[in-house]
């Protein structure tokens, strides 16, 4: 298929400018071959355009949409906003709720990325740099993890949670934070004791000598060596359990203890009937806005810690 | 280095070992043991019924139709979102011009490319699907897609897209794949990289073309990385739950024809109160995940590359 398309991108143009220019300025001239290249050039890009586009244009849509009454979005998908409906904003905050459900999620994922991080690196720490019977043991326990398919753990989970030993987990706080600490630690786990393990040795031992105890070394001497480690998976972490879906779906039912993504499904839903569509596209902005800011600012991170856990 | 080692370990491991125990592991094991169990949950009284519940499910038209659902989707949506992100991985690498002393260069702007088409990795997928849900619109006015092919003249294309039943499955698909492409993209991204360019050099001085080069050297040497995305992407294709459940007509409509495997555990347990013969459809999903990681891993090796 693509090889026709470029095909037809070839004909027309036999030799537009650009090849011309290659062929001057290119150190080995094979002479066919740049014309190719020029060509296709014009035609990578074409196509690469309209693939930013396809991705960028509906996000922007949320963005301007944001910004228009419930009319203006259904009446004229496409136009921009004549007037700045900044209401949008507060409804979505105030009466559709998201202002709680973003408390909600910020609680939520607040404490479960730092309850991942000490103790996911804890636990990796140990696995990395001590012998011990049982440790393969441990880690592969860990690692298997990775290859659970959560829909098959959610029932007995629901139930584990709802019977657990004192008061109920569901749809508290505390109960979603160690699940999604304990739904975090495989691939943290696997993650940081890669990390650990590239980690020089001589600045622990060195730490060791001058009297520092095993806690200490690890907190003041090897947590911060890590620290790219940490920022990576860091990241991943908060960029997966902003968004995560099902978990809260099955085990956080009550609607004022509500995240982000539950509060946006439900409001989806029920457009049928409510029809503040603008109160919608705001809400999805402000559910979008941390990460959004992350990704901008972490850019490189974002996809190296993302990328991280296929590549190896 | 031996004082307190093994209180150290003990104290450091503990905590997190207790709590993954607690909710992974254990969930795991009792997902085999209700599934033999008739349980409703609601009381306590659960019953052994042995195979009972797989037998049922062998015999339920429904689950089989969720299933084979999910069998279109990991034929097809991996095939084309590994295809388009290498592709596109391959031009933002490659397909730039040649440029002083170098032969092998990306296009220009491929940093900017990488930061848009990864974009819909980082955010929710209950955005994507509520987007997507407004883009599949049927009013051929209030529609996103419908009103954007009336305008360029193709009224004949409009369509009912999730209400229509032929289309609908196709249509979440498509979904999958605009999200994914994007990672893709970055993770090929990253292993063309890894490649030497004297390789590419040698190729090109020898007279090989852009096609040629990109078949014969940079598919062979990222077929380990290919092999790992289909596996991770099939994963996906086998889930699909949060867009079928947010987009699709009725869930899983119209008329069961966007039915996959995970809504419909999640309506036996969750609505109907049917655990145990829910958590018998989780260990299926567990036993078609499994095989088809493997048979992926079996049937996709090759000889590996050293350079």
């Amino acid at each position: 298929m693509t090889t026709d398309e470029i095909q037809k991108v070839n004909a027309p143009v036999p030799g537009g400018p650009s090849s011309g220019a290659a062929a001057g300025r290119g150190p080995r001239p094979a002479r066919g071959r740049s014309a190719e290249g020029g060509v296709l050039n014009v035609f990578s890009h074409g196509i690469l355009v309209l693939w930013a586009l396809m991705v960028g244009v509906p996000l922007l849509w949320v963005l301007w949409s944001a910004f228009k009454d419930s009319n203006g979005i259904l009446t004229d998908p496409w136009g921009l906003p004549t007037v700045l409906h900044w209401e949008n904003w507060s409804n979505a905050w105030n009466e559709a709720n998201m202002g709680r459900y973003f408390v909600n999620t910020a609680i939520v994922v607040g404490g479960s990325v730092v309850g991942t991080m000490v103790l996911g690196s804890m636990a990796a720490y140990v696995l990395a740099r001590f012998t011990f019977p049982g440790n393969r043991l441990v880690y592969y326990l860990f690692v298997a993890g990775m290859s659970f398919p959560v829909f098959m753990l959610v029932i007995p989970l629901f139930f584990v949670m709802r019977d657990f030993p004192g008061s109920s987990l569901l749809a508290t706080y505390h109960g979603l934070i160690l699940v999604y600490i304990a739904y975090s630690l495989p691939f943290t786990v696997f993650f940081m004791t890669a990390f650990f393990r590239t980690l020089p040795t001589s600045v622990a031992e060195a730490a060791m000598i001058d009297g520092a105890s095993h806690t200490r070394t690890f907190f003041q001497v090897m947590l911060p060596m890590a620290k790219p480690g940490l920022i990576s998976i860091g990241i991943f972490n908060f960029l997966g359990q902003w968004n995560q879906y099902l978990l809260p779906m099955v085990l956080n039912q009550e609607e004022d203890k509500y995240v982000l993504t539950q509060g946006l499904a439900m409001i989806a839903l029920q457009q049928g009937y409510e029809n503040d569509w603008g109160a919608l596209m705001a809400g999805m902005m402000i559910a979008m806005l941390p990460v959004l800011v992350v990704y901008a600012i972490f850019q490189r991170q974002v996809q190296a810690g993302l990328t991280a856990g296929a590549l190896k | 280095m031996q004082h307190g080692k093994y209180r150290f370990i003990v104290g450091f491991l503990a905590p997190p070992l207790l709590i993954y125990a607690v909710f992974v592991i254990s969930p795991f094991v009792q997902a085999f043991q209700i599934s033999m169990t008739d349980w409703s949950g609601l009381v306590g009284a659960a019953r052994f019924v042995g195979a009972d519940n797989f037998v049922r499910l062998w015999e339920s038209d429904d689950f089989w139709n969720a299933l084979r659902h999910n069998v279109y989707m990991l034929a097809l949506v991996p095939v084309v979102t590994l295809g388009m992100g290498l592709f596109f991985a391959f031009m933002l690498n490659v397909g730039g011009k040649r440029r002083k002393n170098e032969v092998v260069t990306g296009v220009a702007g491929s940093r900017f490319y990488k930061f848009v088409f990864f974009f819909p990795q980082v955010i929710s997928i209950t955005i994507i699907a509520v987007i997507w849900f407004n883009i599949y619109n049927p009013d051929p006015d209030d529609g996103m897609l419908n009103s954007l092919l009336g305008a360029v003249g193709l009224d004949g294309l409009q369509n009912a897209w999730l209400g229509e039943k032929s289309l609908a499955l196709w249509c979440i698909s498509a979904v999958m794949v605009w999200g994914h492409v994007g990672f893709y993209v970055v993770l090929f991204s990253a292993a063309m990289a890894s490649i030497p360019r004297d390789i590419y050099e040698a190729a090109l001085l020898d007279g090989a073309g852009r096609f040629h080069t990109f078949f014969r050297i940079t598919l062979p040497l990222l077929w380990d990385t290919v092999q790992t995305g289909w596996v991770y992407m099939g994963i996906i294709a086998l889930d699909a739950f949060a867009l079928v459940q947010i987009m699709s007509v009725n869930m899983g409509g119209p008329d069961g024809a966007t039915d996959v495997m995970p809504l419909r555990l999640y309506l036996t347990a969750f609505r109907d109160s049917q655990f145990g013969y829910a958590a018998a459809m989780g260990v299926a999903m567990l036993a078609v995940t499994m095989a088809f990681a493997v048979l992926t891993l079996r049937f996709a090796r090759r000889e590996r590359i050293e350079y």
